[in-house]
């Protein structure tokens, strides 16, 4: 950042007697703009687009697909539809609360993409404390819901912002205590630095790289599900019991709010655990030309996310949603000792072998590689059994 | 430290609801999470079809008993004919009881695949419900061609059934019953063994055998209490006898006997004897007349009646009074969610909000048949 | 057991608490003296040869002389069913609830009171259940004359045919 803002004022782009830090924050502000209002923004909206085909395709039917082609311009129609929408406060409500509360849980949603690393050099601001700085404003979220239950006046959306309070804050343990494994064998918080200490290769990874840090890249992902309100953890916006939950009052534009940042989340959650366990933007060095190896690496980090989305939605459309006893007992009873035995079995391990064992690297992909061709052979088993019609076309 | 101070919350989860199977209302007396009481009030579908079955005559009451419950309607419509029928005495022919066992069991299948899949939904698992919609659509299908209509069927007639098969509908269900078999089984591998659906429904509204017969439960809910009663089989009519079918019965295998589990496992396997019964049924249907001769303005004797039908929801209790005119003197139906009903109240203390919604599902409560 | 002899043991047990025993036509009925529904219903649910375990069904009926309470036993032990009628007078028509012997009693009368209009002394919770908290009058009574509006909403409504009758005059 800092060489780029020297390299704009000596090549006299912004005239003789600028600044450092005017210079400085321009940039910032426009590469932030770029950033959220080009990426993060249009992101949010085409997953609700993705996820209502990938549903549809998964519960044989076929999901949008009248509006544009493929139905791709259905999120644009939606967001019009909302932002024509009458604004209806309640008349009993805390307004000034009321309408501060998507903004709220829109900012959790919006300042992780600061530090997301697109790749090794599109970054907004690598700070030393990245993955710290991601996961604590992530949790931004609890106020802004919060403050959306108990100022619509309403005992159901009251009911909804308390479950979420509780599931997010109580999640935060497991997903903290998941990092620090990486955080343990690299020695360092930086983004950057986390993907750097992996190579391109699946088994330099650190999902494969022992298996505590495989169960702590499955207790994060499901933590990190359960803060951002996804099936099975959806109590707040159960829709059977509790209409919206939380946002039952809102209408519009403000509910929108409300689930662009559910959906947004779902790439932050995917970029988190891609960047700490699945190697981020890491490439093989195929070229020297620093805008190429950029394009793939960005494409690499991507991929990744995009498949973590898509894990997602898979898992929303499938698996029932669990009670709220239930995810207080997950949390409490199983994750978090997990999560302390994951950390303590990393620091032996790091101990052990502070240079990794590259060993385990294999056998644990291996293990993986072999996991795949089961679940392979068993959806090919059923759908073998049940003699169904699968159409393969997505585009149908 | 001096104990907080805490109070009871009253929620309404009011007649628009998307979870409450039609339109009830349950006045909730919450302590947080957990339940006190959850009070019901019903009436918000209550049409009088009772009163007006004395105002439009025994032939004119046909197309209301599909309102009185339209998931299952094949039964309704069964359970007005067979009443009728014992008034007047009348037999119904061979191949016309055959067409009613046949358009009844399929839609004792719809009904219970829109049972377990609106009960997947509400616990939160939004594909096992458009996938039994899906098998559902197919039945739909099959009886728009019998009847002409795919919810309110209005098939039977008193004296047997409207219409014969139409050629080649034999074919097409022996068809979709060779299709929707291992269906079932693909059903039960998405949702039903699912861990989280199985923690959930067990020991969710446990109801011991004892409870279950003495507030009147009838149908699934009973024999998830491993109570071995199927009007069926027990009181058999029309030409049940002559199938050969197995009850399944609850068995706590995953938490305690009647709970949730059990009910929704009844269902699942109520859907397979059923497809036994379809299929003897369709190899074995007689030649013959399907209606019997009434008469267009049909005076039964005076009297009284009651049969019992096992319809989709249960032992469906219908109490005819007639004076010997054209008209009936009073008609009654005792259904399986009224009783249902009765007891939420007293199973809700305890449970959680969540837990409401899953009990409700699996007694598989039906508004329509509550308010008639 | 078939019902008439089921319909004997009571009598047997209750004298002239049965007013009559009529063996009409596919269901035999008894017709009991009201006072005394709670005893017989104790008996029939506890006796051992009856063992009548569920109340299948409670119907009233309303004939223009007198009303009805009908009731449906049923045993699941014995596999035997006998109905029990009760003749109540057409005003202010009242009966012992049967609500401690068989629980799904509890609706079943509610909704009788409602409809008809039954007072079920001893009943827990005598309130409507389908009509609203406020209606005035029981609907399913012969002589039920339907209320011109309800909280303003008028139920009588003109034919348009018939104004267009009068317009062509």
């Amino acid at each position: 950042m800092e060489t780029l803002v020297h390299n704009l004022i000596a090549s006299g782009a912004f005239g003789k007697n600028a600044s450092p830090s005017m210079v400085a924050a321009i940039v910032v502000f426009i590469m932030s703009a770029v950033v959220f209002l080009g990426v993060a923004f249009p992101f949010a909206g085409i997953v609700s687009w993705a996820e209502r085909r990938v549903w549809a395709r998964i519960q044989s039917r076929v999901g949008p697909n009248r509006v544009g082609p493929q139905g791709f311009l259905q999120w644009l129609a939606d967001g019009v539809k909302h932002v024509c929408k009458e604004d209806i406060i309640p008349d009993e409500s805390d307004a000034p609360l009321f309408k501060m509360a998507p903004y709220l849980v829109m900012l959790a949603f919006t300042l992780p993409w600061a530090v997301m690393p697109f790749s090794s050099s599109l970054i907004l601001a690598d700070l030393n404390v990245g993955i710290l700085y991601m996961t604590s404003v992530t949790a931004l979220t609890v106020v802004g819901v919060l403050m959306a239950g108990w100022a619509s006046n309403d005992k159901w959306s009251l009911i909804g912002g308390i479950r979420s309070a509780a599931q997010i804050v109580s999640y935060e343990i497991p997903a903290g205590l998941s990092i620090f494994p990486v955080v343990l064998m690299t020695g360092t918080l930086s983004m950057q630095g986390i993907i750097r200490a992996q190579g391109w290769a699946p088994q330099h990874w650190f999902l494969f790289a022992n298996p505590f840090t495989f169960v702590a890249a499955n207790i994060l992902y499901i933590s990190a599900l359960a803060e951002g309100n996804r099936t099975p953890f959806d109590l707040p916006e159960a829709e059977s019991e509790l209409v919206a939950g939380f946002a039952t009052e809102y209408s519009g534009m403000r509910y929108l709010f409300f689930f662009m940042a559910e959906w947004g989340n779902l790439f932050i959650i995917g970029a988190i655990i891609a960047t700490l366990f699945l190697g981020g933007w890491q490439f093989p060095h195929v070229t020297k030309n620093v805008v190429a190896m950029n394009i793939l690496q960005a494409i690499t980090f991507n991929v990744k996310v995009l498949f973590l989305v898509f894990v997602s939605m898979w898992i929303r459309a499938t698996l029932p949603r669990v009670r709220i006893d239930q995810l207080m007992t997950l949390c409490w009873k199983y994750f978090v000792p997990i999560s302390f035995v994951n950390m303590i079995g990393t620091a032996v391990w790091v101990a052990i072998w502070p240079d990794g064992n590259s060993l385990m690297g294999y056998i644990m992909l291996a293990g993986a590689i072999a996991l795949a061709a089961v679940f392979t052979q068993r959806v090919i088993y059923y759908l073998r059994r049940s003699r169904m019609e699968v159409y393969f076309n997505p585009t149908i | 430290m001096s104990t907080l101070h805490t109070e009871e919350m009253t929620l309404n989860m009011g007649p628009q609801h998307p979870s409450t199977h039609g339109v009830l209302r349950f006045v909730v007396r919450a302590d947080g999470e957990v339940m006190r009481e959850a009070i019901p009030d019903v009436g918000y579908l209550h049409r009088s079809i009772e009163k007006i079955a004395e105002k439009v005559g025994y032939h004119g009451f046909m197309p209301y008993t599909d309102r009185v419950d339209y998931v299952c309607a094949m039964f309704t419509n069964q359970g007005w004919g067979m009443a009728c029928e014992k008034l007047a005495n009348i037999e119904v022919p061979h191949r016309g009881e055959y067409c009613r066992v046949i358009a009844a069991e399929f839609n004792r299948i719809a009904s219970h695949l829109l049972s377990v899949g609106a009960m997947a939904m509400d616990i939160g698992a939004v594909t096992p419900f458009t996938h039994a919609i899906r098998e559902r659509e197919m039945i739909n299908d099959l009886i728009e061609e019998l009847c002409g209509a795919r919810l309110t069927f209005n098939y039977m007639r008193i004296g047997g059934v409207a219409w014969d098969l139409p050629p080649g509908w034999r074919e097409k269900a022996l068809a979709y019953l060779d299709h929707f078999d291992p269906i079932l089984e693909e059903y039960n591998a998405l949702i039903s063994w699912n861990k989280i659906y199985i923690e959930r429904l067990a020991n969710v509204g446990v109801i011991t055998p004892a409870e279950a017969i003495n507030y009147n439960l009838v149908g699934p809910n009973l024999r998830a209490c491993g109570i071995k009663w199927d009007i069926r089989k027990d009181i058999p009519y029309s030409v049940y006898p002559e199938f050969e079918f197995d009850v399944p019965i609850g068995d706590g295998h995953w938490g305690k006997l009647g709970d949730s589990m059990d009910r929704y496992v009844v269902r699942i396997r109520e859907m397979a004897e059923s497809s036994k019964i379809l299929r003897q049924a369709l190899h074995k249907i007689p030649g013959g007349p399907v209606l019997a001769k009434v008469a267009r303005n049909f005076k039964p004797p005076k009297g009284e009646c009651q049969i019992r039908l096992e319809s989709g929801r249960g032992d469906m209790g219908w109490y005819v009074v007639s004076d010997g005119t054209g008209y009936p003197w009073r008609v009654h139906v005792r259904t399986g969610s009224f009783a249902a009903m009765g007891i939420i109240q007293k199973l809700s203390a305890g449970l959680m909000i969540a837990d409401l919604v899953t009990l409700i599902a699996s007694l598989d409560v039906i508004a329509p048949e509550i308010d008639r | 057991m078939e019902s008439l002899q089921i319909l004997e043991r009571v009598k047997n047990q209750f004298g002239d608490r049965i007013l009559e025993i009529s063996d009409h036509k596919p269901d035999p009925f008894a017709v009991i003296d009201p006072k005394a529904v709670l005893e017989i219903g104790k008996f029939m649910n506890q006796d051992p040869e009856l063992a009548m375990d569920c109340l299948s069904n409670e119907t009233g009926v309303d004939y223009k002389d007198r009303i009805e309470v009908v009731y449906h036993l049923f045993s699941y032990s014995k596999r035997h069913t006998a109905v029990l009628k009760v003749k109540l007078p057409r005003d202010n028509p009242s009966v012992a609830t049967l609500e401690g012997v068989w629980k799904s009693a509890n609706w079943m009368e509610r909704e009788i009171f409602d409809l008809i209009g039954v007072n079920f002394e001893g009943h827990s919770d005598m309130r409507r259940i389908l009509m609203p908290e406020d209606w005035i009058g029981h609907p399913q009574r012969k002589d039920f004359v339907e209320p011109a509006e309800y909280h303003g909403i008028s139920t009588v409504r003109e034919s348009p045919i018939i104004r267009l009758d009068t317009k062509k005059k």
